[in-house]
């Protein structure tokens, strides 16, 4: 296990390659889901108003 | 062919196209997962360390597939931005400006990995080299593309704008490709062919592979999933959004 965590001594390179890769896709991701909350929240707010104009129009 | 018509005209509209990604995503992502891990145990443990390059020459596994598709989705991303301009299908625009970011990561990815790389290799992380430029300046041509579309109040207009960017952008992408056999530079040509013999190992090419094409569905699944949300965002007037969010559980 060892062995295999130094690389051969390109383990200074190697590892945070890796990281990279995997850090900015998981980014992406993720900003999208917070993206999806935040218009859904908006999304919900709105719909919620609308209601309730409506519901003031008729007594 | 009356078949193929139909569907793309179906796909063309928005509240068709959120239920279509919806349901092929949880496939796009679970084949994107089972590839990368496959490919990532193939690359870091199965195949054996370069007489040349030792274990640095790993990177490949990353840098390689983030590379092919930083071209990949920008000839996504035109197409798209064709379509748009001309046909000005709403569809069109989602596609292009929600590829930008994914493919400006990969560039990302690919600038970082390559650099990482080059140290130990060259002795450098960083030169002028032809396709070290190139690349460099497609990645900020995919941040003037999202820049553009952001600068717009209508979201609209703004896709409009930036789809113009990114096909005239579009002029980086044999630059980028064909740097190595125009220019002599630092960067090593191409190893791994489509026609011919690749002059790279079977136990260091089915891992390069299986990255690549879960690169492949990643930027599918993720392009759903982006697609989804700004859809939501751009009908938010229509009935069909209104139907959704009643639908959806409170904390989604």
């Amino acid at each position: 296990m060892a062995r295999f965590l130094a690389m051969g001594g390109y383990a200074v390179f190697v590892w945070p390659a890796y990281a990279v890769f995997i850090l900015v896709l998981a980014a992406d991701v993720i900003a999208t889901v917070l993206r999806r909350r935040r218009v859904l929240r908006e999304l919900r707010s709105r719909i919620a108003r609308q209601g309730r104009r409506r519901g003031s129009v008729s007594p | 062919m009356n078949a193929i018509k139909l569907w793309y005209h179906k796909l063309g509209s928005p509240p068709y196209f959120y239920v279509f990604a919806g349901y092929i995503q949880p496939w796009l992502w679970t084949i994107a997962a089972v590839l990368a891990v496959a490919g990532l145990y193939g690359g870091l443990v199965l195949a054996p360390a370069d007489y040349q390059q030792g274990d640095a020459f790993r990177i490949i596994f990353v840098h390689v597939p983030a590379a092919w598709m930083s071209l990949f989705i920008y000839g996504v991303m035109a197409v798209s931005a064709f379509i748009a301009v001309i046909w000005r299908p709403k569809m069109a625009e989602v596609l292009a400006m929600e590829s930008a970011p994914i493919g400006a990561a990969f560039t990302l990815i690919a600038l970082v990995t390559g650099s990482l790389w080059g140290r130990p290799t060259w002795g450098t992380y960083w030169t002028w080299d032809a396709r070290l430029t190139s690349e460099l300046v497609l990645l900020f041509i995919y941040l003037g593309v999202i820049g553009l579309y952001h600068a717009f109040e209508d979201p609209r207009q703004g896709a409009r704008a930036a789809s113009f960017l990114a096909m005239v952008g579009a002029v980086n992408l044999p630059i980028v490709h064909y740097s190595v056999v125009w220019w002599n530079t630092l960067h090593q040509g191409t190893t791994v062919r489509y026609f011919g013999p690749s002059s790279i190992a079977p136990s260091m090419l089915w891992p390069l592979l299986a990255m690549t094409i879960a690169a492949k569905f990643y930027y599918g699944a993720s392009l759903m999933q982006r697609s989804r949300v700004s859809l939501l965002s751009l009908e938010r007037g229509k009935d069909w959004v209104a139907d959704i969010v009643r639908g959806e559980p409170t904390h989604g």
